[in-house]
């Protein structure tokens, strides 16, 4: 087995490579504005380091959000067409799920991002590997009750501490794609389907037509 | 011929995920997935809305292309990808795809400026293009006069709308008429049936003192309205034929009026027509005859050819490579506003560009 993850459903631009026991390479970068820009040149560093081609990759790993439209479609985009192009499968895998992965954590959590316009992305956990409740977004005062006495994971917890008093600011802020690698190898080496690689949205498009839209042509 | 560069090319700056497969100057495949349908009842394009439905498209609409060519995609020379200008979320879909494309295939990369593949396109239908290229580019999105010297790296803007692009004032029209969206079609083809000369709409941007090549739709879309409102208040039917025919001959004649200036004023004798809204026949029967007298060749790509499509993407990818020009690099960034005369956007310097590599 060798998977190729990457994530770019929150701030980083997270890349790994990964053989079923352990990531061979990883490369990460935290600047959410240039996920298109970072993506493919940190795939490129991973697999130089690790001395492996991609013909080489079994499966594709890709984070499938909830995160902020824009950076979420680089990584399905170009998992997509990697896969395509190099005739390997693509595989989708929630990025929340992959955080609270990342965490650890062995008692019932909450992992929240930041999904931007004053609201969390979030999830409700049982343990690392077990998700309850979500993915949804919503108002950080509006869960606050539901999440009470839950450590609380991930930026967007961090972002609004009054919503969550129990954020833990020693764990994962971002999501990680070595973890959502070894999360995606474990559930593959115990047969289990992944999902298909389509991105959560959880909102409605705005359906605003912008006014004044026009090709800058000098 | 064989020798000519096989090159993909990814358009998605609007609405439109298309993707186009050509060989040199020859067109072997134009595969389009249009999400337009979905914005109808918006008015206009959404940009969400498109960003969505391209993701959604775009490995489909590749797949398409290469089938439809018959070429598989290890003989590709090189992919092309329109880098701007457009929507920022939507170019971005395309410009992942193509990158991962190219990487996967250890192919170069290029990606290319929207307005010139526009320009480039009249390649796959009437050959090599005159240099220099006089081009006059109608959309939605835009109205503007180029001279083109070398489509590869040399793209001079004469004029450009001040306000509206012309499609735009086509749509507004369209939505004061109660027509639907998008504005163009449906305004064509109402207008064959109404009178031309019904009302004399004005004439933006072409008093003496005016700049001469730029454009300005905005005034008359507002006098249109004007129009139809009065005739509204006054218990009046409105004659839709004859103000879609009388506002389709006002932008018809400001375009096509500047367009033929222009060619006189840089002296030269021919002149292309692109965008979406080449496609208006009344634009297309006045320009022949407009350049027909001046003594202009007239060149206009089929209607599809017109529109956004990938063909013109991989025309002007093809070209770059024929000319070796300088490929971009991995890192190549989604412009929305990348300025008409960054023809393509190349790596920082050899050693960056993604010069099919091999892995
Ligand atoms: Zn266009």
């Amino acid at each position: 087995m060798l998977l190729l993850a990457l994530d770019t459903a929150t701030p980083a631009v997270t890349v790994a490579l990964h053989d079923g026991e352990r990531a061979l390479a990883t490369a990460e970068e935290v600047d959410p504005r240039r996920h298109g820009e970072l993506l493919l040149p940190a795939v490129d560093r991973v697999l130089a380091t690790a001395g492996r081609r991609l013909a080489e990759v079994t499966a594709l790993v890709v984070g499938t959000g909830p995160g902020p439209y824009t950076g979420l479609r680089v990584g399905l985009a170009t998992a997509a067409a990697l896969g395509s192009a190099a005739g390997i499968p693509v595989h989708g895998l929630g990025t929340l799920d992959s955080i609270a992965y990342a965490s650890g954590l062995t008692e019932p959590f909450v992992v929240a991002t930041d999904a931007r316009r004053r609201e969390v992305y979030w999830a409700r956990y049982a343990d690392a590997r077990t998700r309850v409740e979500g993915p949804a977004v919503d108002r950080p005062a509006e869960i606050a009750e539901a999440v009470a006495g839950l450590p609380a994971v991930g930026a967007g917890a961090l972002l609004y501490p009054e919503a969550f008093p129990g954020h833990r600011d020693d764990l994962p802020r971002h999501a990680s794609a070595a973890a959502l690698a070894a999360l995606a190898a474990e559930r593959l080496a115990a047969g289990a389907e992944l999902e298909e690689p389509r991105p959560r949205y959880l909102r409605r498009p705005d359906a605003r037509v912008p006014t004044g839209y026009k090709a800058v042509t000098r | 011929m064989a020798d000519e560069p096989l090159v993909l090319g990814i358009e998605t700056s609007c609405d439109e995920t298309g993707v186009g497969v050509v060989r040199g100057h020859t067109l072997l495949a134009d595969a389009v997935a249009s999400s337009v349908d979905d914005h109808a009842r918006y008015g206009g394009v959404v940009p969400e809305i498109a960003s969505r439905a391209h993701l959604e498209a775009m490995v489909p609409t590749i797949e398409r292309a290469l089938t439809q060519a018959g070429v598989s995609a290890r003989d590709l020379d090189a992919i092309a990808v329109t880098a701007g200008p457009g929507l920022a979320g939507a170019l971005l879909v395309g410009v992942s795809a193509a990158k991962a494309y190219a990487y996967a295939l250890g192919k170069p990369l290029y990606g290319v400026n929207h307005l010139a593949s526009h320009i480039c396109v009249d390649q796959l239908e009437h050959g090599p293009l005159p240099e220099p290229t006089m081009a006059l580019l109608v959309s939605g999105g835009h109205s503007s006069l180029l001279l083109a010297p070398d489509i590869t790296t040399d793209v001079r803007p004469l004029g450009a709308t001040i306000d509206d692009a012309a499609g735009e004032a086509f749509d507004k029209v369209a939505r004061v008429l109660g027509l639907g969206f998008p504005g163009g079609p449906v305004i064509d083809r109402l207008a064959r049936e109404g009178d031309p000369e019904a009302v004399r709409f004005p004439r933006g941007l072409t008093g003496p003192r005016d700049a001469p090549f730029d454009f300005s739709f905005s005034g008359l879309k507002t006098a249109v309205a004007r129009w139809v409102e009065n005739r509204r208040a006054a218990g009046d039917e409105v004659p839709v034929a004859d103000v879609a025919a009388s506002f389709q001959e006002a932008v018809t004649d400001v375009l096509t009026r500047k367009a033929i200036r222009a060619c006189r004023s840089e002296g030269v004798d021919h002149l292309m027509i692109g965008g979406g809204v080449a496609a208006n026949s009344r634009l297309r029967a006045m320009a022949e005859e407009r350049c027909a007298d001046a003594g202009i060749v007239l060149r206009v790509p089929r209607p599809g050819l017109c529109t956004d499509n990938g063909a013109m993407v991989a025309a002007l990818g093809a070209e770059m490579v024929a000319r070796g020009r300088t490929p971009s690099a991995l890192d190549l960034p989604a412009d929305s506003s990348l300025p008409v005369t960054e023809t393509h956007v190349p790596g920082h310097d050899a050693h960056d560009a993604l010069h099919g590599h091999h892995h």
